[in-house]
């Protein structure tokens, strides 16, 4: 009889494109940051205006990028702790094909201006329903694969990545009904109107950030760390409160991005409470993971791997305090419209998102393609170019964020504004600048790991992929 | 069934006046925040003393991923019912639980109303101490003239400019050319009143654009056409209504806002192609009122800087 082996060949190619579309992601990133510190670079083209690249862009970090990631570290994990095959390999290619043509899709129609006008949803109704039978799909090969676990336990990592899947169907599909205007058309309008609309697009907007961003990668987080570091995680029952209460309380959180809107008064407040509440589960998660090196930290010195995630962890905790101070209302009324967000958001996104995934990476694709890493010396590198980039990225905003948002409400004695708009936007230049540089070294850091990781696919150093699924150790 | 459901009003009446929104809201919010408290009572339970050694749980993943059962951080756990318990006096004191208007009956309306009154309260009798003086005599003080820059850099500027300067569609206040005059009281209208421009579509044929519109051109000494044009220009002008707005000579009417023709300011550019796309499609201009939005006292200032530009040159 055959041995038995794990699908590896889904996990190479969700692995490869992770790195691909982070290349092009980030790129559109730095591009349109340029654009923002100097306008003239979209050279009136309607293709390149800022507004039509600026969708392209966080679709495609994070859909492209961060869900390839999802992906391919999924499909590892959920073979590998359930010791079993994927339930389908054409259902999982079906997965890997057809997230790609939706990339596709969407880079095609973000820079012809076919949006719905819809942040992080701006995809047009065909494409969604496209996304809905591919989501279905990833959901099945996942929930098929548990079911046919041969470990009596489901390992902590799945019950994020599952929560993920099913929540972000759920988030997909309400938050994108929508009427189309023709069915041989792109164009469609929303089902819900006014307040009703918006509330609705940040319940989605907010758990994009929770469940895409947040518990999948939480997933990520609770295999690579502990097998990296060769540790036990921390403790099992911090794994099941912040687990539940993030599950609970991510959800609620939307309302916050609508402080001091036409929304009623009575979601904007649950939106903060649960916001604040939202501190402690998000922190467990951290503490899990940091904790998780208690008795290696000596390893963080020799394993720049290792280094990538216990980063991004740290980048976890820092904007998850950010998140819940910036969602009191009264902050809020300072923090909001402003950089600051975006400095927020980049913190969680590249701090956190990207510098998990591309730790994970660095783990999984040697063993998934049987070579050896080219270059530990490179991923140091790496390491390096992003830390600083990201740094340089975050400050600047919270510089940039808070000057806006003190010069917005500085008023005379005489009660008009100390300042006009444009003055405000004169003061960001040197911040854009800023910000243009630290995207670009982050970026570096991406190019460097697409040629290490290029180096050891190709590399002569083939050993056997060892891809058997051994048999479940015994409970001892 | 159903329409006897939808025509008896249920519908209309119960589905968003009865109880059962609101504790569709009330009951999960409690629910969950009672939740999050159990589910750390409950975690917390069983703490192994400090020098106990803390076992794996026994389970093995994937060759060696285990997991320990370390007790929950009393830091964090402390953390956790903090912001728990604040989450419980955050609803009670203000509105969160449907409809429950909170102890404080705050809303954000209210916070609005009592900022504005309180500015009024503040910043008016700054104003007002303005209202009095004669613009012409106003523009001479300093002070009153600054704080019209600012009240204009806080409202003007998105159509304006912040030096005043406008832009194609929305005029230049620092020149000569006023398309409503520039005594104080004129200047004063525009902004309390607001004012609606309207160059009508004539219906002029193709033929008639092209005549029109170098004759136009002429008027300021812009363009040389012939003779011949110049002759049937100012025929069209006159057969063609121009003449009503804009005049005899083309130097317009302050009255209806109709542009001097003869200067070399265009409100919408003045090349031919400029001109011939006005001839043909007409324009509208529109100066949005100002008076419920600012009130006089401001309003007055406002006006005092626009004049002092043309005045204080």
């Amino acid at each position: 009889m055959e041995t038995a082996t794990y699908n590896y060949k889904v996990v190479r190619q969700f692995a490869i494109m992770t790195i691909v579309w982070g290349i092009v992601g980030m790129s559109v990133g730095v591009f349109i940051a340029a654009e923002l510190a100097w306008p003239w670079l979209n050279f009136d083209i309607p293709y390149l205006a800022f507004g039509r690249l600026r969708p392209l862009h966080t679709n495609a970090v994070i859909f492209a990028f961060g869900g390839c990631a999802l992906f391919a570290t999924s499909y590892y994990v959920v073979q590998r702790t359930c010791h079993t095959r994927l339930i389908s390999d054409k259902l999982a290619a079906v997965t890997f094909w057809g997230w790609q043509l939706v990339i596709l899709l969407a880079a095609v129609s973000f820079p012809l201006g076919i949006t719905q006008s819809r942040e992080y949803a701006e995809l047009e109704w065909p494409i969604d329903l496209l996304i809905a039978v591919i989501w279905v799909t990833y959901a099945i090969v996942f929930f098929g694969t548990i079911a046919k676990r041969k470990t009596p336990h489901i390992y902590v990592a799945n019950w994020f990545y599952g929560a993920f899947i099913i929540t972000i169907a759920i988030l997909h599909i309400f938050n994108n009904l929508a009427v189309p205007v023709e069915w041989t058309g792109m164009k469609s309008y929303s089902a819900f109107s006014g307040a009703q609309d918006a509330m609705l697009q940040w319940w989605y907007g907010h758990n994009a950030v929770g469940f895409f961003l947040t518990a999948g990668f939480l997933g990520m987080m609770y295999y690579f760390v502990p097998k990296q570091a060769n540790r036990p995680v921390y403790s099992y029952r911090l794994s099941i409160v912040h687990f539940w209460a993030l599950i609970f309380t991510y959800i609620w959180a939307g309302p916050h991005h609508l402080h001091y809107t036409a929304l009623p008064d009575w979601a904007q407040s649950l939106g903060m409470v649960m916001s604040l509440i939202l501190l402690a589960p998000s922190w467990g998660g951290m503490i899990n993971g940091i904790m998780t090196l208690s008795g290696a930290w000596e390893k963080l010195r020799s394993d720049p791997v290792l280094r990538f995630l216990i980063v991004a962890i740290s980048f976890y905790g820092m904007s998850t305090f950010e998140g819940p101070m910036m969602a009191i209302k009264t902050v809020n009324s300072l923090s909001h419209y402003t950089d600051w967000t975006i400095g927020h958001v980049h913190s969680g996104a590249l701090g956190w998102v990207a510098m998990i995934s591309m730790g994970s990476l660095y783990y999984l694709i040697p063993r998934v393609f049987g070579r050896e890493l080219y270059s530990l010396k490179l991923v140091e590198w790496h390491f390096w170019a992003a830390t600083i980039g990201v740094v340089l990225y975050i400050s600047a905003m919270w510089v940039s964020g808070i000057m806006q948002g003190l010069m917005w409400r500085a008023v005379n004695a005489d009660g008009t504004l100390t300042y006009s708009f444009v003055e405000s936007v004169v003061a960001m230049h040197p911040f854009y600048v800023t910000r243009f540089v630290g995207g670009a070294l982050f970026l570096t850091g991406t190019l460097i790991m697409a040629y290490n990781v290029l180096m050891t696919v190709t590399g002569a150093k083939y050993s056997n992929v060892k891809d058997s699924i051994p048999e479940p150790a015994l409970a001892h | 069934m159903f329409d006897s459901l939808f025509n008896s009003h249920w519908f209309d009446n119960q589905m968003f006046t009865s109880q059962f929104w609101e504790w569709f809201i009330i009951i999960p919010t409690l629910g969950g925040i009672a939740g999050c408290l159990f589910l750390i009572i409950w975690m917390s339970g069983n703490r192994p003393k400090s020098n106990e050694k803390i076992e794996t749980m026994g389970h093995v993943w994937d060759e060696n991923l285990e997991e320990l059962n370390n007790p929950l951080p009393m830091w964090w756990l402390q953390m956790f019912h903090i912001t728990l318990i604040f989450g419980i006096f955050y609803l009670i004191v203000y509105p969160g639980l449907g409809s429950y208007k909170g102890l404080w009956e705050s809303t954000e309306v209210k916070t609005y109303e009592q900022e504005m009154k309180a500015a009024k309260t503040k910043y008016d009798p700054i104003y007002e101490k303005y209202q009095e003086t004669a613009i012409e005599e106003l523009a001479k003080d300093k002070t009153a003239v600054e704080i019209g820059q600012r009240l204009f850099a806080t409202y003007c500027t998105v159509c304006h400019g912040s030096d005043a300067r406008g832009v194609k569609g929305f005029p230049n206040l620092t020149d000569d050319d006023w398309l409503w005059g520039n005594d104080s009281k004129a200047i004063e209208t525009s902004i309390m009143k607001g004012r609606q421009g309207a160059m009508p579509n004539l219906n002029l044929s193709e033929d008639e654009i092209n005549t029109l519109a170098p004759y136009v051109l002429s008027l300021s000494g812009s363009a040389s056409p012939s003779a011949e044009v110049i002759t049937k220009g100012k025929e069209l002008f006159t057969t063609k209504t121009c003449v009503a707005c804009h005049g005899p000579e083309g130097k317009g009417t302050q009255a209806m806002g109709a542009p001097n023709l003869t200067d070399k300011t265009w409100l919408y550019g003045g090349t031919e192609a400029d001109i011939k796309l006005t001839l043909a499609k007409g324009r509208q201009g529109k100066m949005p009122a100002h008076g419920d939005f600012l009130g006089k006292a401001k309003v007055h200032l406002l006006a005092t800087y626009i004049y002092s530009l043309s005045v204080n040159k």
